[in-house]
């Protein structure tokens, strides 16, 4: 026998881990980066392997010779921002925009608030609008396709709706022009960010996650919701300036933003109510960007605003105490 | 009918019953047993008898040093060697009868015979007597001495009375292996219990994992012709064995906070405790014996054992073959609320339901990390509360917020620290908090009255 | 452009008198009237906000301070007289000079001398540890070693010997807040005065159980023999639960209780030269001899 170890109660642990929990986001995200893959080719594994080697190397510096603690990069959470750094830019973004993406995930958005846990902001969604301001040339350019599918060049669907209707046709002549129809958006993008090809991969992602309880899916579910709401109202009052609401749930940025992006447990809050309250908001805000404002997508902008909200959604949104009232 | 369960939280942890086909077997006695004179919530127990005394199996040892205090007998037959400190599991001095084993002569009037009686007394108050002679307390854990619970304030009326056979820890089956061989006992136990509460209806709530136990007791209560008795098969959740999660899950209804399950028509006891209630009164056997499983994947040699109050850990593991060589820690419990043992010359108490082998790999806690806002804690708070905030203020020690965000509440079920993935030892600092808080509000109420 | 010029000038201007009417109206709307003195008290404090005296900061203290009739129940432990005498003649108060004290240690039982009978693995809290079990070494009285006192003092005047487990105070940086002891679940730490030149004499151990039991569990411990109390000679020496206790006020640091503790548990420290034990010893044998010889005679 060796020597009796003393402990408080409980014995055992469930198992999970930071670092399971982060495997489990990035066996997630696998459907997601295959069909880049297939669409985009080996330029989309170039800049994700880019995306993943800088934010795991430069969070590794930075707990090491800034902050003088112990690595954290064993929890994986940085290999999960590198990912969803890449899938959110288009393919043809230059490497050293990719690198200077996750120098602002991981040393601005994520380590300068004391590392994974303290950020109030999404990481990968914070070097993307960045990005997406500082560089919006390369950052809305999608150049031709090098993958195995042939894929459509030119620009996003969301992009190519607001550039009609600045220019005066309507959403049906440019829907007509563009010969969008919702089976290809459906399994592929038409143009976008390398995560933005198929949206069913990250669904399937996303299904992957609440079976294995990762996530709950109340926050995707009520960006969804709420997306589709907002868009029928708006679409029923006039079809012509606004477009319908399969359509904006299957393009853009949206799939994935609510699937991985909102439901980042950092940043998002931690009660039921607390989370469909900021799904709500992530899904208004996105519509209202669309319809009314001057970029074509609005997904980065809605989860960045909802995510400053959060210490305030998880205050006034608490779960009952038990036997009180 | 719909399997029921509590509202708010909880875990699933794998039940590892891997014991739970070891009937009961008798320990044989040890040679020298150490009878610790507090067994129980409240004041501890006054000897009444002196070194050198002889004493038989079932003679009172000890009487009640207060209201809620309960009787100790002598678990053995033999001479008073002593009666001073010996340490307990915790390695803390408690105060105990030494007593050295000669024959096993049980006292005057004790009915030994395993005839089962079924016939109860009419007279309630004589029952309660006899439960109170018999130093009858919760052997579920809490120890509170039952004709105290038993006994309700003026004003509150018993609408249930709700026998808890979930045995909702893993691994643990003494109180399976009782309502099996058992069961006709604990039968005629909760007709006692729900006679003297004034013929109120009763449950006995066993978790959906034990069918055996269900079925087994549903036919004992066709058979010996009880009304008013019913089995209600629970989903498998913990802790659903907690009182106030057992009553909501039973009766839908929530004990407030401070308050007694009284306060909402419940009475709750545990399985064991029906079975020492049947033999207090009806045999007038009090508690001198309690059901132990011993247990783990380490552990060879299973067990279910009747093991007599006061026996020296030591003797009932060597008796089974002794402490596993790749066992770190021996826990007298269940592995969620159960006590690490850190002296294993202590002595067994009533409450004493198991002794669980864990090796490293199972029990070692990972270093903890940062905390990642996942929730999962408030999730399997079954309190709904928030430990993650609750460790927090518990660290800057913030008494006031402390007490808003109900820290008193907090039944150290040990939900959090098990679903954290960071491996924060939250529980260990909220149970020094709520410690702080509850003496802060104590003192509150102390000083109210004194101004009254 | 000159046009330009001007407009901002103005705008500027009326803007900014706008906002200083505003601002004076609600600095004057929602002044709060104090005694003046709270300030001059709190600028004489050592601003450590250390809770020390028993408020919750300088602030508090000063405040209580000016209300309080005299200075008996306030002291701040941190600035000692000086900082007191300060205070009183802000106050104009009497008051009363302490001995300046220092946090002392009453637990030598090194990993050495004390072994390890199990494993801890919970949260690194002597608090936490103390509210599971007696701790683990067979000792249910001493250190646990988890530097709970190293976190609470606020002036880095404690750390953790890595060699002996057990926390040393740095006298030079101690306050004699109390915070440690406060912090301490086993009551190991106290505050005792410093001493003529630092010079101080303490058992160092605060086993209460019986010799035999206590040595088993520690080979430092003070295992109650009472050598120490036969054999000063001034009385100082107090003896309850089989523990020895130094009276400060009737030592007279002549070191022969530390010379004959059988298992070394009384501590001297800061005397200018090194015990002699067996000199020492000589000496008690000596008058013991003489003091015989009296009675023979």
């Amino acid at each position: 026998m060796s020597t009796l170890t003393v402990s408080p109660s409980p014995h055992i642990h469930s198992k999970d881990s930071t670092r399971s929990l982060m495997l489990d986001v990035v066996i997630a995200l696998i459907p997601a980066v295959i069909c880049s893959f297939v669409f985009y080719g080996w330029r989309e594994i170039l800049l994700m392997a880019v995306s993943v080697c800088s934010c795991v190397v430069l969070e590794w510096a930075i707990t090491k010779y800034m902050l003088g603690k112990s690595s954290t990069i064993g929890d994986l959470s940085a290999v999960v921002t590198g990912i969803l750094l890449a899938l959110n830019l288009p393919y043809s973004t230059p490497v050293w925009v990719v690198f200077i993406g996750a120098v602002v995930a991981i040393a601005v958005a994520k380590m300068t608030f004391g590392g994974l846990g303290q950020n109030i902001w999404n990481p990968a969604l914070v070097g993307r609008v960045f990005l997406l301001v500082s560089f919006p040339g390369y950052m809305t350019t999608w150049g031709a396709p090098q993958g195995v599918v042939d894929a459509v060049s030119g620009p996003t669907p969301l992009g190519a709706i607001q550039e009609g209707l600045a220019q005066g046709a309507s959403v049906s002549e440019i829907m007509a022009t563009r010969g969008y129809d919702y089976s290809q958006i459906l399994f592929a993008n038409l143009g976008g960010s390398a995560g933005e090809v198929c949206a069913l991969a990250l669904l399937a992602g996303f299904v992957y996650l609440c079976v294995r309880k990762v996530i709950k899916p109340w926050i995707t579910l009520s960006i969804f919701a709420t997306v589709a709401l907002t868009s029928l109202v708006f679409w029923g009052i006039n079809p012509e300036r606004f477009t319908d609401p399969a359509f904006n749930l299957l393009t853009g940025g949206l799939v994935l933003g609510a699937c991985f992006m909102a439901t980042d447990y950092v940043t998002s809050p931690m009660s039921v109510w607390g989370g469909v309250v900021f799904g709500v908001g992530i899904g208004f805000l996105t519509m209202m960007i669309r319809y009314f404002g001057s970029y074509p997508e609005g997904v980065s902008f809605a989860i960045l605003i909802m995510n400053s909200l959060v210490p305030l959604i998880n205050m006034a949104f608490k779960q009952k105490k038990f036997g009180r009232k | 009918m719909s399997k029921r369960t509590f509202s708010i939280g909880g875990v699933h942890p794998h039940d590892n019953k891997i014991s739970r086909e070891c009937a009961l077997e008798q320990l044989p006695l040890a040679p020298k047993v150490y009878i610790q004179l507090s067994q129980h919530i409240g004041a501890p127990a006054k000897p009444v008898v002196a070194v050198g005394d002889k004493v038989k199996v079932g003679q009172p040892i000890a009487e009640p040093g207060g209201f809620v205090s309960a009787f100790i007998h002598s678990s053995v037959s033999g001479t008073v060697k002593a009666i001073g400190p010996v340490k307990d599991l915790a390695g803390n001095s408690q105060m105990c009868v030494e007593i050295e084993v000669e024959g096993d002569e049980w006292a005057d009037g004790i009915d030994t015979t395993p005839t089962l009686v079924t016939e109860i007394p009419a007279d309630n108050k004589a029952i309660i007597e006899k439960i109170r002679l018999g130093g009858v307390v919760g052997l579920g854990g809490a120890t509170f001495p039952t004709h105290v619970k038993l006994s309700p304030p003026p004003g509150s009326t018993c609408e249930r009375v709700i026998i808890n056979g979930c045995e909702c820890e893993p691994y643990l089956t003494s109180d399976f292996r009782t309502l099996l061989e058992k069961g006709e006992q604990v039968v005629v136990g909760a007709a006692i219990l729900r006679q003297v509460m004034g013929n109120v209806p009763c449950t006995i709530a066993i978790e959906e994992n034990k069918p055996e136990a269900i079925a087994h007791i549903r036919e004992v209560i066709a058979r010996l012709g009880y009304q008013g008795i019913e089995v209600m098969s629970m989903k498998m959740r913990y802790p659903q064995g907690g009182e106030k999660q057992l009553i909501d899950a039973v009766m839908r209804r929530q004990v407030g906070s401070g308050a007694l399950p009284i306060s909402v028509g419940a009475v709750v006891q545990n399985v064991a405790t029906a079975l020492a209630v049947y033999e207090a009164v009806q045999k007038n056997k009090p508690v001198v014996d309690n059901s132990v499983t011993v247990t783990g994947e380490c552990f060879p040699r299973q067990a279910n054992l009747i093991v007599r109050v006061g026996t020296p850990l030591k003797y009932i593991i060597d008796y089974l073959g002794g402490v596993p060589a790749d066992a770190v820690k021996v826990i007298s419990g269940g592995p969620m609320m159960g006590r690490a043992v850190a002296n294993l010359d202590a002595p067994t108490l009533k409450g004493t339901s198991a002794l669980l082998f864990l090796t490293e790999k199972q029990t070692k806690r990972a270093p903890a990390s940062a905390c990642i806002r996942c929730g999962k804690c408030a999730d399997a708070c079954p309190m709904g509360l928030e430990p993650f905030l609750l460790n927090r203020l518990a660290k800057a020690s913030d008494m006031e917020a402390l007490e808003n965000n109900a820290v008193q509440d907090c039944i150290e079920c040990g939900c959090c620290l098990y679903s954290c993935p960071a491996n924060i030892p939250l529980l260990d600092n909220i149970r020094i908090a709520k410690g702080q808080v509850l003496g802060a509000i104590r003192a509150r109420a102390a000083a109210a009255q004194a101004k009254k | 452009m000159t046009e330009t010029i001007i407009w901002t000038v103005a705008v500027i201007t009326v803007l900014g008198l706008v906002l200083s009417l505003v601002l004076y109206l609600v600095a004057k709307r929602f002044k709060v009237e104090e005694d003046p003195r709270i300030d001059l008290v709190e600028k004489a404090m050592p601003g450590a906000n250390c809770g020390g005296c028993g408020f919750a900061g300088c602030r508090a203290f000063a405040e209580a301070a000016v209300k309080a009739p005299n200075l008996d129940n306030n002291y701040c432990p941190v600035g000692g007289n000086d900082t007191m005498s300060k205070v009183a003649e802000i106050l104009g108060y009497e008051v009363k000079a302490k001995a300046p004290e220092v946090a002392v240690v009453r637990c030598n039982g090194s990993c050495a001398a004390r072994p390890r009978i199990n494993n801890y693995d919970g949260y690194a809290s002597c608090k936490v540890k103390a509210a599971l079990y007696s701790g683990d070494t067979g000792c249910s009285y001493g250190c646990l070693g988890c530097g709970d006192c190293v976190e609470a003092c606020q002036f880095g005047a404690i750390h953790m010997d890595a060699e002996t487990g057990l926390p040393v105070v740095d006298q030079d940086k101690c306050t004699a807040c109390g915070a440690c002891a406060k912090a301490c679940p086993k009551n190991i730490i106290e505050l005792r005065p410093k001493g003529p030149r630092g010079m101080r004499e303490f058992v160092s151990c605060v086993n209460k159980d019986k010799g035999p039991v206590a040595k088993k569990a520690c080979a430092s411990a003070c295992i109650g023999c009472g050598i120490c109390l036969r054999t000063c000679t001034h009385g100082a020496i107090e003896f309850h639960d089989n523990i020895a206790y130094i009276d400060v006020s009737k030592c007279k640091l002549c070191r022969e209780c530390e010379a004959v503790c059988p298992t070394g548990a009384i501590h001297g420290v800061n005397f200018p030269k090194p015990l002699d034990k067996e000199a020492v010893k000589e000496r008690i044998k000596l008058r013991q001899q003489k003091k015989e010889d009296k009675k023979d005679e």
